[in-house]
């Protein structure tokens, strides 16, 4: 009794440090923002007091959250499936013995390893109306000139080829982790069978990538939610909120308006939002996807 | 009439060369087995004939048509993996009926199939199972069934019972056997346990290092192998092969053919053939292992380690000597230098 005591104490010790630090910066913040949501916001002459729901009234009320959140919606469903499509297309590519492959995996996840800032920056001067390398191009096929970042139509849509861009390489990663622990006899087996390449990737590889597709699916919608330093240095949620996203939108509430209680309410929706999608995924979708 | 013809096939890894200069038949309806031990390229030429490896040279041929240049679905073949490789998130059903469905055969009549191949293989009950479910042996006759629907004439096997334990290999090997002249395929089976060889083939291809040893039934192999190398491989415990100087001296045990130089050649003899009888050679014993039966009497004859099995227990030890003694038709002669056989 007193060693399996002792044993625990051990294992909590063992623990603490990771955990001081993940209740100060993660769970702590979280709470407190939770409890911050229901108050007003502190001015120098009136200080914080609770308000109840109002916040979230304001909420309702608020046709950029609304945007916001539409925009985000938009920017998720335009960004997740092309940049787990593009993914498992280049790790099905690169895991081929085809020539040069090790410089097509390094090629396909350097986007990865590039800080988003500079990731922005350099797609800043692809989009650059009049000199910029799409406008160079599109004029050299005789194409009217186009404003991608400046025009409410296209706008979002280049922010999220961004993302794209970016992304696929990481998750590329995984699938091509997974395809290195599918046995190459499988595929020899196939091979025998008549199988060709397609019916191989639909009855075998993909059904036992779909562990690896939950996770990148988990872990693409969250990225989706919380895409905000390309934005900050692209468009600023411009042109007219266009590519307002909601981890934008508080930032802006937040630190630009600092109403700081509403930024609040915002993030704990954001919270919530992302906590049911991670449910719904890892719930539901895991009961399927598990072979074993 | 040939099913599978193989002609001076060669494979060459980055320089390395797997197999070299391999040619062989196989008659429609038997069971050849490549025989050798790890490394000797078995694996890689049942690959060339599977076209799972494209040779670096030589002819494929079976059934008649050049197929060295043809993808394996085009060959006419099925195979058996030594992983099996089942494919883990389909059904027994859904592994067997894999093949089929690619080639598009009808329902009723896959259907037909994989109901008489599961009556055949007792997979009846199993059907609905994923293959993590299944024991080692039911994995086993999974494959076997995938192999045995597919109805093709010709079926290779890649060591297909080395992942079982004695007892069930024993058991499969027979049943893989009794199939095999049942549906009359030819087949071509790859292992390196010589026993599995001897109680299975219709004839034993041995390789050695990329090459043919000997190309005979289980029975020439046993009583006249072609090299110091079949002697060792086959028979349990293997032929005594020693220099042939150690019997210089007693008339009986000499060579009956012309001219020879001792020096020049070993003399192999396989321990059930040595009879303990007070006229033979003496040597001291090293070791006695009794296996009820009989036991195995380990000595030294000329330096070289020398083992004769006796019916029954033998009231000896370590350290006494025994006298030993065959009859000159058991002796076998194989030239000292490059192990061939003399006589
Ligand atoms: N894909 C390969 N690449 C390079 N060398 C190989 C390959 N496959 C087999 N080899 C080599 O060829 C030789 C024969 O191998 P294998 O046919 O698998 O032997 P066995 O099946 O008789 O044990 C070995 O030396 C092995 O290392
Ligand atoms: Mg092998």
């Amino acid at each position: 009794m007193n060693s399996r005591l002792s044993a625990a104490v051990h294992g909590w010790l063992l623990l603490m440090p990771a955990m001081l630090l993940l209740v100060a910066f993660t769970h702590w913040p979280a709470v407190a923002s939770f409890i911050e949501s229901f108050s007003s916001t502190p001015r120098p002459r009136r200080p914080s007091r609770f308000v109840g729901v109002a916040n979230y009234e304001q909420m309702l009320a608020d046709p950029v959250f609304w945007q916001s959140l539409a925009n985000n919606l938009w920017f998720a469903l335009g960004t997740i499936p092309l940049a787990i499509g593009l993914a498992l297309l280049m790790a099905i590519w690169v895991n081929d013995r085809i020539p040069g492959r090790t410089f097509a995996r390094m090629a396909y996840f350097t986007p990865t390893i590039l800080p988003m800032i500079a990731v922005a920056n350099i797609w800043l001067f692809f989009y650059t109306p009049q000199y910029g390398l799409l406008e160079q191009v599109a004029s050299g096929l005789g194409f009217a000139s186009h404003n991608w970042l400046g025009s409410r139509e296209t706008a979002l849509a280049a922010v999220a080829l961004v993302a794209v861009w970016k992304e696929s390489g990481f998750f590329m990663i995984f699938y091509l982790a997974a395809l290195q622990g599918i046995s190459p006899t499988l595929a020899e087996a196939a091979a025998l069978e008549g199988a060709s390449r397609w019916t191989f990737f639909r009855r075998v590889q993909f059904p036992l990538l779909m562990p690896t597709t939950l996770f990148v699916l988990i872990n693409a919608v969250i990225n989706a939610f919380r895409t905000v330093d390309h934005i900050i240095v692209m468009t600023r949620g411009g042109p007219d909120n266009a590519t307002s996203l909601l981890l934008f939108y508080i930032y802006q509430v937040g630190f630009n308006f600092w109403d700081t209680s509403y930024a609040a309410a915002l993030t704990v929706v954001l919270l919530a939002m992302l906590a049911i999608a991670a449910l719904v995924q890892y719930g539901w979708l895991e009961r399927k996807v598990h072979y074993r | 009439m040939y099913s599978i013809l193989v002609e001076r096939v060669s494979k060459t890894w980055s320089g390395t060369s797997a197999v070299e200069d391999v040619s062989f038949t196989v008659k429609a309806g038997d069971l050849v087995v490549l025989l050798g031990p790890s490394g000797c390229g078995k694996s890689t030429t049942l690959r060339l004939i599977a076209g799972l490896d494209t040779p670096t040279s030589g002819r494929i041929v079976i059934a008649g048509q050049d197929v060295t240049e043809l993808p394996p679905a085009k060959r006419g073949i099925a195979m058996v993996f030594q992983s099996y490789a089942l494919f883990p998130h389909l059904s027994v059903g859904e592994n067997i009926l894999f093949g089929l469905k690619v080639r598009k055969v009808p329902r009723a009549e896959r259907d037909a199939r994989l109901a008489k191949t599961a009556e055949m293989l007792g997979l009846k009950l199993l059907l609905d199972r994923r293959p993590s479910q299944l024991s080692g042996g039911q994995q086993q006759r999974v494959a076997l069934a995938r192999a045995i629907v597919a109805e093709t004439s010709v079926c290779l096997m890649d060591e297909p019972l080395s992942n079982l334990d004695a007892q069930l290999r024993l058991e499969m090997r027979r049943e893989i056997r009794a199939l095999q002249q049942r549906l009359n395929m030819t087949m071509i089976y790859v292992t390196h346990d010589q026993v599995e060889a001897m109680t299975m083939a219709d004839r034993v291809i041995l390789m050695r290092g990329g090459r043919i040893e000997q190309n005979a039934t289980p029975a020439e192999l046993y009583d006249r192998p072609g090299s110091a190398f079949a002697a060792r491989f086959v028979g349990t415990p293997p032929m005594n092969v020693i220099p042939a100087q150690a019997v210089a001296g007693r008339d009986w045990a000499l060579p009956a053919f012309g001219t020879h130089v001792l020096g020049d050649l070993s003399i192999g003899i396989r321990p059930e053939a040595v009879r303990l009888d007070p006229a033979g050679v003496p040597a001291e014993i090293v070791a006695a292992e009794y296996l009820g039966a009989d036991t195995l009497i380990e000595t030294r004859l000329g330096n070289a380690p020398f083992v004769a099995r006796t019916a029954g227990r033998i009231g000896m030890k370590a350290g006494d000597t025994v006298h030993l003694a065959w009859s000159p038709g058991d002796a076998h002669w194989f030239d000292r230098a490059s192990e061939r056989r003399i006589a």
